[in-house]
């Protein structure tokens, strides 16, 4: 039986698993909407198509599935760019389908027409322009192998209007055949050994650990490496929730924002253990001063991030979770040298505890005015284990990584690569989405929030009780900071100074609104939000010109943190 | 250094876009780029050269291989192999020149492929370097437009690359 290119796609993603969908219609894409009435499908309709790829982006965080996306083509493709460039930098799997004009039309300037394919090249794992509908069943099969597989990330289907309505006989291939793609997933058994005679004979080792390592499966194995060597470890902003905070080995972030004994420890170490990381600037600060002494492990699973920034001892590419447990399995064969290795590896952690203790993550806490800090706390305290948080971008989300006890893989949710303000709500409202019965907080700063505030409206339609954290400092916070410590006070720009009336704006939209500026009704106003059944916005009234520290400047070595304001 | 690399791709649209994408975005050089199907005409295969230092060549050939239409990546530098470029120059032949430019293109076995009043284009193969060497030696004689291929490359002895 011939179908057409738009039921066969919709068919293709319901063979794929697909269960919800978050897009945006238009006429490109009208034949698909169209058929998705009769689809089993369900189809998250938000007020942007950059909400569309966050909410999808945040989906697949969240559950480790690949999140779809559909935008009608010219302005509805252009729309997605940021939302897939967020993505392609954290390496989150999703499939973006775009609709595209006639291809009798394409090159000639038509109506809401966009090279989304040339667009979004160098910002997409893969993409492709469907140009016969046999094609189709094959592209969109590669597309979620590609999505999922290897490091994850975004793919991009161009589907031009005629194609959609074209018929063919449906058959969906069983496998794929890419002659240029064979991700390596094992890793060089021989250098897991090197690796593990490098650890064992370490004084003072370091883990660090990056976004890689964030499936529960990793993050286990990653647990179980780390309490055999008794190392430990300092995570990234993305690999924050792959090991618990609280775990005696977690020594918090390291990097620009990063704790001090974690800082200090990677700088004074003499082996350190890369784990699906990347070595950002914002990690690394200057390179030439990073690590020193140390020798590096490197665990990733794309060969390009290794020795990309720093020089690498010792490369092992592949799968976290299996080079992880490789390691684990070679480790067991010497138990004895194990154990030498726990006790001869002792003083260094009495070090490392030595600077946790004598520099603290912290705060001034106020009986006078709301901390941010003193927020953050209380939403860990009074939300459930399980709580999936989202982040905009900005002070919030520092003070979020520096004072939220994480401790569950998949749960915290961040812009961390290309630091996309406007993230996190719709970043939420796709988590929420995915586990409905789950608490989802959004904490976001008055900034970001209003890049996509629209999204309320989406909470609201689709019955997602988002609960929003808004830390009003009336300021672009993170800019500010910036300014004030660089820029002799000059706040150009960063004063965000029209009150807004963010309980009216939650009541405009349907949802339900709370403003508080006294730290004693902090923790009742988080209670009764987490008491409501729809979304609501928690506005904080907090301290204005608080810091995020310690803080190391941008091209300084991270022993060179400042650590008051 | 300079280093000439092989790349087998899948002959599929936009390919050369993803491959000059990815040099401009990175911020990689190319100071040559040739491509055409191979005998499998699904494959094409480029010949690029490019310059830089050991990390960037460990990039430059990492990354090629990452994109999804890349089957193989093959530099050349350093291994025993056979270099040839093409070039055509259309160079002045005036009553006192022309002699010598007979006599140049003959001693660089290059080839007289078109004849007009006080003009030859001369068509001229062989190492980067010789094809250089011609042209410096025609310059004088006044060189009205040229064009070379970009070098193309392959190993010596029977051992093939392509499958
Ligand atoms: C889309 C986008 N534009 C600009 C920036 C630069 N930027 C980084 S943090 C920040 C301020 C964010 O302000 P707010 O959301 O109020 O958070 P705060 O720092 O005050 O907590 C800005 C403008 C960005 N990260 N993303
Ligand atoms: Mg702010």
């Amino acid at each position: 039986m011939k179908m057409t290119g738009s039921k066969i796609l919709l068919e293709c993603l319901r063979l794929e698993g697909v269960e919800t969908l978050f897009g945006f219609p238009g006429g490109t894409v009208i034949n698909i909407y169209d058929d998705l009435v009769d689809s089993p499908i369900r189809h998250i309709l938000t007020r942007h198509e950059q909400a569309a790829v966050h909410a999808a982006d945040g989906y697949a965080r969240a559950t480790g599935k690949v999140g779809v996306v559909i935008a009608t083509s010219g302005p509805g493709a252009t729309n997605t760019v940021t939302g897939i460039a967020t993505a392609y930098m954290d390496s989150v799997p999703l499939v973006v389908v775009t609709g595209q004009v006639p291809t009798p039309l394409i090159g000639n300037d038509a109506f809401q027409e966009a090279d989304i394919v040339g667009i979004t090249r160098p910002i997409t794992k893969h993409n492709y322009l469907v140009k016969d509908v046999k094609d189709l069943s094959r592209i969109v099969k590669e597309a979620f192998y590609i999505a999922r597989t290897g490091r994850p990330g975004p793919v991009l289907i161009d589907f031009p209007k005629d194609i959609q309505v074209a018929t063919t006989k449906f058959d969906y291939p069983a496998t794929v055949h890419l002659p240029g793609y064979k991700p390596t997933y094992s890793g060089n058994l021989r250098q897991v050994e090197k690796a593990v005679k490098m650890m064992l004979g370490a004084k003072r080792p370091v883990i660090y650990v990056g976004g890689g390592a964030s499936s529960p499966e990793a993050a286990a194995a990653l647990k179980q490496l780390a309490e055999t060597l008794e190392a430990p470890v300092a995570t990234t902003l993305m690999g924050m929730a792959s090991i618990p905070k609280r775990h005696p080995l977690c020594l918090g972030m390291l990097g620009m924002h990063g704790t001090y004994y974690a800082n200090m420890a990677v700088t004074e170490s003499d082996l350190l253990v890369a784990v699906g990381a990347r070595f950002d600037d914002r990690v690394t600060g200057s390179v030439p001063h990073f690590a020193p002494q140390a020798s590096i492990i490197h665990i990733d699973i794309d060969p390009t991030s290794i020795k990309k920034n720093v020089r690498v001892d010792l490369p092992i590419v592949g799968d976290l979770h299996e080079v992880l447990n490789k390691m684990v399995a070679k480790l067991a064969e010497y138990p004895q040298e194990a154990a030498r290795a726990r006790e001869e590896t002792g003083f260094w952690r009495q070090r490392i505890a030595a600077w946790r203790e004598s520099h603290p993550v912290h705060y001034t806490p106020s009986n006078s005015v709301i901390k941010p800090q003193f927020v953050i706390e209380k939403l860990r305290e009074l939300s459930a284990e399980d709580a999936i948080i989202t982040t905009e971008v900005g002070q919030h989300q520092m003070w979020t990584a520096q004072f939220f006890d994480f401790c569950r893989p998949r749960t915290f949710l961040t812009s961390g690569g290309l630091g996309t303000m406007g993230y996190g709500l719709p970043a939420a409202l796709g988590a929420q989405a995915a586990f409905p019965e789950r608490q989802v907080i959004d904490i976001s700063g008055d900034g970001s929030f209003q890049m996509n505030s629209q999204e309320l409206a989406t909470l609201v339609q689709f019955k997602l009780p988002v609960k929003i954290a808004i830390l009003n400092n009336n300021y672009l916070g993170m800019v500010r900071q910036w300014q004030q410590l660089f820029f002799q006070r000059r706040y150009s720009q960063t004063v965000l100074d029209v009150p807004i009336d963010f309980v009216k704006l939650a009541e405009a939209y349907g949802a339900v609104g709370f403003s508080v500026s006294r730290p004693d009704e902090v923790e009742d106003v988080i209670r009764r939000a987490f008491a409501e059944p729809g979304p609501v916005i928690m506005e904080f009234k907090v301290e204005r010109e608080e810091n995020v520290i310690p803080m190391v400047p941008a091209g300084k070595a991270l022993n060179e943190m400042v650590l008051s304001s | 250094m300079r280093h000439t690399i092989s790349v087998l791709v899948e002959n599929e649209f936009g390919v050369l876009a993803r491959v000059a994408g990815l040099f401009s975005g990175r911020g990689f050089n190319i100071e040559s780029l040739s491509v055409a199907p191979t005998l499998d005409p699904a494959v094409s295969r480029m010949t690029i050269v490019t310059c830089g230092d050991e990390r960037i060549l460990e990039q430059i050939n990492k990354q090629l291989h990452k994109l999804i239409n890349t089957i193989r990546v093959i530099d050349f530098t350093g291994q025993d192999c056979v270099e040839r470029e093409m070039a055509l120059i259309k160079v002045s032949a005036e009553e006192d020149t022309r002699a010598e430019v007979l006599r140049i293109a003959d001693i660089f076995r290059a080839k007289v492929v078109d004849v007009a009043p006080r003009c030859y284009t001369i068509e001229v193969t062989g190492t980067p370097g010789k094809v250089g060497a011609i042209v410096e030696l025609l310059r004088p004689m006044g060189i009205r437009e040229l064009v070379r291929t970009g070098p193309v490359v392959l190993g010596r002895g029977p051992k093939a690359v392509e499958k």
